[in-house]
């Protein structure tokens, strides 16, 4: 009889090593990190320009005062989010399967679908939102459609569209051929294979990839500030004038990242998850 | 039933097929054997239309389905294929994968279909398993509902592609329990196997494919007992 089986509970020779080991690597991190900390709350205010710096950057009275106001420009960013989230995904999908479209007279939406792709991810964001929010309004169109929400919304989507188009065809090119073999063995045609078997499983292999830009798409609805809309980053603006004091962006940031960091581990969370299951 | 004349196939340089002749009557059971790259994949997979042949005729049903342009999509739904990898949709139950090709192809409702799956399944030994995952079976499982599969399309003919290769070997005897209940049936078959054993215990006719011809073909006691080619009798004492 051996020790393990008088004892089940007790740990072998090597859990106990591995236990020691973590403790140890703990307290060496822990100890590391609030060095590191405890240095940045000293030296930083020993920096010669720190008194200014922190009158016009993190002034409690202006914070305040301007943070409900940032909220609530907030909940437009929020809305732009919501209205473009899912036409981007429509238009994504659209986009990623006309450039795999075989039929040859379907031939200009893959040509159409092979361009807007290069295009758009070929262009810096805020110049097509500037092209888009000032160009087609500048036709002279009537109400409500010379309105910058709609076409800097349209800017957004033309652009997330081409990335999420791209990342939905590499998930189609990630499904083994085999798949599509057993399903048209089956007799089932192409458009069924694609929609029934291949695209529900390439759409769950790129969900973490695309949850990253679904993250990056909330940060740049703040770009469309530049073409009109009062949303959070340009209230900022508005305070920062107002009050001639920088807080109101701190607390803009402070916005965004209660949103986008949560949305950024959960992306994370995805990724592995899926890395383990790959395994 | 199935009228294959001089079969040509390359894949670039590759000379797979180099002139395959074979009939198979209504209700027989064909064994292709031979090394592996001898063709018996690509063959199988030629007839069900997935890799086209490049020259040749296959008759089916008194229509030659080797013709450039013809649409595959009706031939395949009556020739069914199983794959050595199972090849089940891996987002799907198993009943999802079965129930599929007939609710898109014949228009039958996941409701018409039920009762017949579960006795599909049942019979298969499988009725417990009808809504698990492929993931959450063994090999042979996964390979019995991929026959089950291709058998819901009711084929009048089925193609099996070294079916029992990937699996491990204990699992070998309940796939081919399936097959022997098939052929019992009267069900018309081509297999590609390794299966020595089961194909000489069932078969009606074996061909023995060296280089993408055959070679030499007969009934089990003609090719295992008194093979005439020099090369068959090689290939039968290296996997016998």
């Amino acid at each position: 009889m051996t020790k393990a089986d008088e004892n089940p509970a007790m740990p072998g020779r090597r859990a106990q090593y591995e236990a020691a080991l973590r403790r140890r690597s703990m307290w060496v991190a822990g100890v590391s990190t609030s060095l590191v900390f405890l240095a940045i709350l000293v030296l930083v205010p020993l920096a010669p320009g720190w008194e200014a710096v922190k009158k016009s950057f993190f002034n409690w009275g202006v914070f305040s005062k301007t943070f409900p106001g940032l909220l609530d420009a907030f909940l437009l960013d929020i809305a732009i989010f919501a209205w473009c989230a899912p036409l981007i995904a429509l238009l994504g999908l659209f986009v990623a399967i006309c450039r795999d479209i075989q039929k040859p007279a379907l031939y200009p939406l893959r040509l159409f679908a092979t361009v807007y792709t290069d295009v758009f991810r070929g262009l810096p964001v805020i110049l097509v939102i500037y092209l888009v929010g000032f160009g087609i309004p500048g036709l002279g169109l009537p109400r409500p459609w010379n309105s910058p929400y709609i076409w800097g919304s349209l800017a957004l989507i033309l652009v997330y569209a081409a990335y999420v188009a791209e990342v939905i065809r590499s998930g189609i090119g990630s499904i083994h051929k085999s798949q599509s073999s057993a399903a048209l063995s089956l007799g089932l045609s192409n458009a069924d294979t694609m929609r029934y078997v291949i695209l529900p499983q390439a759409l769950r292999n790129v969900l973490p990839a695309n949850m990253n830009l679904v993250v990056a798409l909330q940060k740049d609805v703040a770009l469309l500030s530049f073409v009109g809309p009062v949303e959070i980053f340009r209230q900022a603006g508005v305070y920062k004038s107002l009050y001639a004091n920088f807080t109101p962006y701190v607390g803009a940031a402070l916005i965004f990242l209660a949103i986008t960091i949560p949305m950024t581990r959960f992306a994370d969370h995805l990724m592995n998850k899926r890395r383990k299951q790959e395994q | 039933m199935l009228s294959l004349r001089n079969i040509q196939k390359s894949f670039g340089d590759h000379h797979v097929l180099r002139g395959i002749d074979l009939e198979v009557a209504k209700g027989e059971m064909v064994c292709l054997i031979g090394a592996s790259g001898s063709g018996k994949s690509t063959l199988l997979r030629a007839v069900n239309l997935l890799d086209p042949v490049d020259d040749g005729e296959i008759w089916f049903d008194g229509v030659d389905i080797a013709e450039p342009g013809l649409d595959p999509q009706p031939i395949r739904q009556r020739i069914g294929l199983v794959f050595q990898s199972f090849n089940l949709f891996p987002h799907m139950s198993a009943a999802e994968n079965v129930m599929l090709a007939p609710r898109r192809v014949k228009g039958l409702s996941r409701a018409a279909q039920r009762g017949r799956v579960e006795e599909l399944f049942d019979r298969f030994g499988l009725g417990h398993r009808i809504d698990h995952y492929p993931d959450q079976l063994s090999g042979g499982q996964q390979q019995r509902v991929a026959i089950i599969r291709a058998l819901a399309m009711q084929p009048d003919i089925l193609l099996f592609d070294e079916i029992t290769s990937a699996l491990d070997p204990e699992l070998v005897a309940e796939v081919l329990d399936v097959l022997r209940s098939l052929r019992a049936e009267g069900m018309t078959m081509i297999l590609a196997t390794h299966e020595m054993g089961f194909a000489r215990e069932l078969a009606d006719k074996v061909c023995f494919l060296e280089s993408g011809r055959i070679l030499e073909e007969g009934t089990p006691a003609q090719i295992f007992d008194a093979p005439r080619e020099e090369r068959t009798r090689q290939f039968l004492s290296q996997v016998l």
